[in-house]
């Protein structure tokens, strides 16, 4: 594969990138850190033999996009895989305090990511078809109280992908959307840890596994498909009273 | 709601309460943090906060390779990459670490930090003189490169300094050429402690890799017996043309109940290990891991000890200045009746350039000692003995040792307190062990 991948500085981007760069897939960063940027690049060429290139990009910074994409382009001579990790999280109470928090963090991982991926699938179908995998979260499924906000912008974007890959997928572009549950990295640091929380090592092989198959939906870890299944159908007057 | 209280613990069970935060980078999360460990193999309280204090930084995310010159043999590393991914990275491309301890779940500034040895000590000395250059963040906020041509004496109080003297953020290391990346290794019964160490000294001269195993619950005439063990990197022409497949792990899923190891469990383990090899010499091709990492077969084997845990003593005797001094210690050992497994037992080399550094030319010798009421008792009379044989103990492996004990054992601790007056007078860097055993009362 040739994979462009906007993320891979730190946590389940990073594990994952690591897994592709071992196996041989060529590899092209994105990423809002130049020096960041480097430095994991050097980790994957050590663990993958070959170069691996890197652009600035940043999901503030819409206007970069078609320039990064076009970098990553010339780099590999085509791409057919695009992955996104990047994504920005504050508790709920946290953005309900700040709005000019919240909206950023509506804005990116909302707009400004759908906006990426738009970019991608006109390239990616432009070169006759590929994968594109974006991380959602399982916090997108229902409204609740502790990522009424977060929840909300994931709820969008998983929605975003799977209308993607009803229209596109007979034009060779496969959807993958990844929904974690909760997994133990920078992003969920400060966090009380619920029961089948996973870490970013154990999880990349499956995500690696549902790009290779094109499943439009994976969970991990893996329970969490269950645990969203109860989740999902609880009614309303349960959720109103549960804290999660 | 109120944090829970967290507790950390050490390979060998010793616990406080504190916090681990972990991060990709490791210079931001140290910044306030009294100390930086890595994977928590060191057995007693080195990597464990002081009282009081809470938060230790976590290297293990930090676990990037940042350059691995294929062509010079040179690597460079953020302190949390694990001696293990390292291995998997270069062995197939015609390099090893230069030194291996006994676990390959260690991570490069652990292994700086305590300044590790390995089967070859006595031919290529601990990991301090593999070191090129570390780059640390200092007590003060600094973040500085040091060698042995720029502030020399931080790098030597360094190597060896058990993290007091500053967050190591990155290392690079000078590697080791091998013919292939398999050993050619060879094990041979030996009925005494006299066989086996003169056994390590002949075997020194030809093979790189050399170590012993005894059996430390045989008494009399027996007393020492075990197998020595010895190898190299085999030729290209000796070796399977395919790369060490990764090997399956064993897990012990819960902590064994304390009575497990007993006496009588232990002995019949032992007499086992000792009896199952042939009387004849066992010579052939061995997977690396299985050569170097044998305990790394079992992921949590510590937790055979039970909850109390255990501790593991490990001294260096300077058998030669005092002829017997080995024999005398394992007597002693067999008389406190402190029971336990095999014990590894190592010829070592010359000194290192750590203020700090265990090793010292004599034979080193490593039991593992499950906790109970008389723990504590057994170890002072072990440090009795080191102290008047003249060696000392292995910092990264000690929970008991008392403060006096390693005063008597350390004339170089002066010299260690001054290097830390230096780089960090105000004492931010402590760790419970620090406190235990060097800070001095203010
Ligand atoms: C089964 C087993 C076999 C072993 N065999 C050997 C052997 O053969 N030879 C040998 O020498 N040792 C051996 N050891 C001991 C082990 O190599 C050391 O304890 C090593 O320091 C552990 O590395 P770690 O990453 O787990 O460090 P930790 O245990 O997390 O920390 C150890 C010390 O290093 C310091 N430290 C860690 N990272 C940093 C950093 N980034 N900056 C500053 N300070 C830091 C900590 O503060 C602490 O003082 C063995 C241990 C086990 C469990
Ligand atoms: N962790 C969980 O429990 C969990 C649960 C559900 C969903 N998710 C989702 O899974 C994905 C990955 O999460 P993670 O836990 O691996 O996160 P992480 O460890 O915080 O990593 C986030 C990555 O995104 C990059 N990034 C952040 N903002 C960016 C921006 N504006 N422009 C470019 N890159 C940016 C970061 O780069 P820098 O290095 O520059 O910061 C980093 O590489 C996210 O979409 C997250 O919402 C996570």
């Amino acid at each position: 594969m040739k994979v462009v991948i906007l993320g891979a500085t730190r946590g389940m981007g990073r594990a994952l990138a690591r897994k592709m760069a071992a196996r041989g897939d060529r590899l092209f960063l994105l990423g809002r850190d130049r020096n960041a940027l480097d430095r994991s690049a050097q980790d994957l060429k050590a663990l993958g033999g070959a170069e691996v290139g890197t652009s600035h990009c940043d999901l503030e910074q819409p206007d970069g996009f078609a320039a990064a994409l076009a970098a990553a382009e010339t780099a590999l001579g085509g791409f057919d895989t695009v992955v996104v990790t990047a994504a920005l999280f504050a508790p709920q109470d946290e953005l309900e305090r700040d709005h000019l928090l919240s909206r950023r963090l509506l804005d990116v991982n909302f707009t400004r990511t759908i906006e990426f991926c738009e970019e991608a699938r006109r390239r990616l179908t432009g070169g006759g078809g590929g994968t594109l995998c974006v991380f959602s979260s399982v916090a997108g499924e229902r409204g609740r109280k502790p990522v009424v906000l977060y929840g909300a912008a994931k709820a969008g974007l998983s929605h975003y992908l799977e209308g993607l890959d009803h229209k596109f997928r007979s034009m060779g572009l496969k959807t993958v959307c990844v929904k974690p549950g909760f997994v133990k990295t920078d992003m969920t640091a400060g966090l009380d840890r619920p029961p089948f929380s996973g870490e970013p090592e154990k999880i990349a092989p499956r995500v690696l596994r549902a790009i290779d198959r094109g499943r439009p939906v994976v969970y991990v870890p893996p329970p969490w498909r269950w645990i969203m299944l109860v989740i999902r159908n609880l009614p309303r007057a349960i959720m109103r009273k549960v804290g999660f | 709601m109120a944090t829970p209280t967290r507790i950390l613990r050490g390979w060998g069970g010793t616990s406080a309460p504190g916090e681990e935060i972990l991060g990709e980078n490791l210079e931001e999360i140290a910044r306030d943090a009294v100390l930086t460990r890595g994977l928590g193999r060191s057995y007693g309280d080195s990597s464990l906060p002081p009282p009081g204090a809470h938060k230790v930084a976590g290297s293990t995310r930090a676990d990037q390779i940042l350059l691995f010159d294929e062509a010079d043999g040179l690597l460079r590393g953020e302190a949390g990459v694990s001696l293990a991914k390292i291995q998997r990275v270069i062995l197939p491309r015609g390099w090893s670490f230069p030194v291996l301890p006994g676990t390959q779940y260690v991570t490069l500034g652990g292994m700086v930090a305590a300044d590790v040895h390995g089967k070859n000590h006595h031919v290529d000395g601990t990991i301090g003189r593999h070191v090129q250059s570390l780059r640390l963040l200092l007590a003060d906020g600094r973040v500085v490169r040091c060698s042995r041509e720029e502030r020399a004496d931080l790098f030597r109080a360094t190597l060896g300094g058990m993290g007091l003297t500053g967050h190591i953020l990155e290392a690079e290391v000078r590697l080791q050429p091998i013919p292939s990346p398999w050993i050619w290794a060879e094990t041979q019964r030996v009925e005494s402690l006299e066989d086996l160490i003169l056994g390590l000294r002949t075997a020194a001269s030809d093979w790189p890799f050399t170590v012993g195993w005894l059996d430390a619950l045989a008494t009399g005439r027996g007393l020492g017996r075990g197998i020595l063990i010895r190898g190299r990197w085999a030729e290209k022409n000796e070796a399977p043309t395919n790369p060490p497949a990764e090997k399956h792990r064993m897990s012990v899923p819960f902590y064994c109940p304390g009575w497990l190891l007993n006496r009588v469990s232990m002995r019949a383990f032992n007499t086992l290990y000792f009896r199952r090899h042939p009387r004849r010499l066992k010579a052939g091709i061995r997977h690396p891991e299985s050569f170097f990492h044998p305990l790394d077969a079992v992921s949590r084997w510590n937790r055979i000890y039970g909850r109390r845990g255990f501790t593991q003593h490990q001294c260096v005797l300077p058998e030669t200045e005092r002829p017997g001094a080995t024999r005398r210690f394992l007597e002693s050992l067999v008389s406190s009746r402190a029971g336990s497994f095999l014990c590894v037992i190592k010829d070592c080399g010359e000194v290192g350039e750590g203020l700090l550094s265990f090793p010292r030319p004599g034979i080193s010798i490593a039991v593992d000692l499950q906790i109970k009421r008389t723990t504590q008792e057994i170890v002072n009379q072990l440090n009795r003995r080191v102290i008047a044989e003249g060696g000392r103990i292995y910092l990264t492996k000690d929970s008991l040792t008392r403060r006096d004990h390693f005063a008597a054992m350390e004339p170089r601790l002066e010299a260690f307190d001054a290097a830390r007056r230096r780089w960090d007078p105000e004492r931010r860097l402590q760790s419970a062990q620090s406190v235990r055993l060097l800070e001095q009362a203010r």
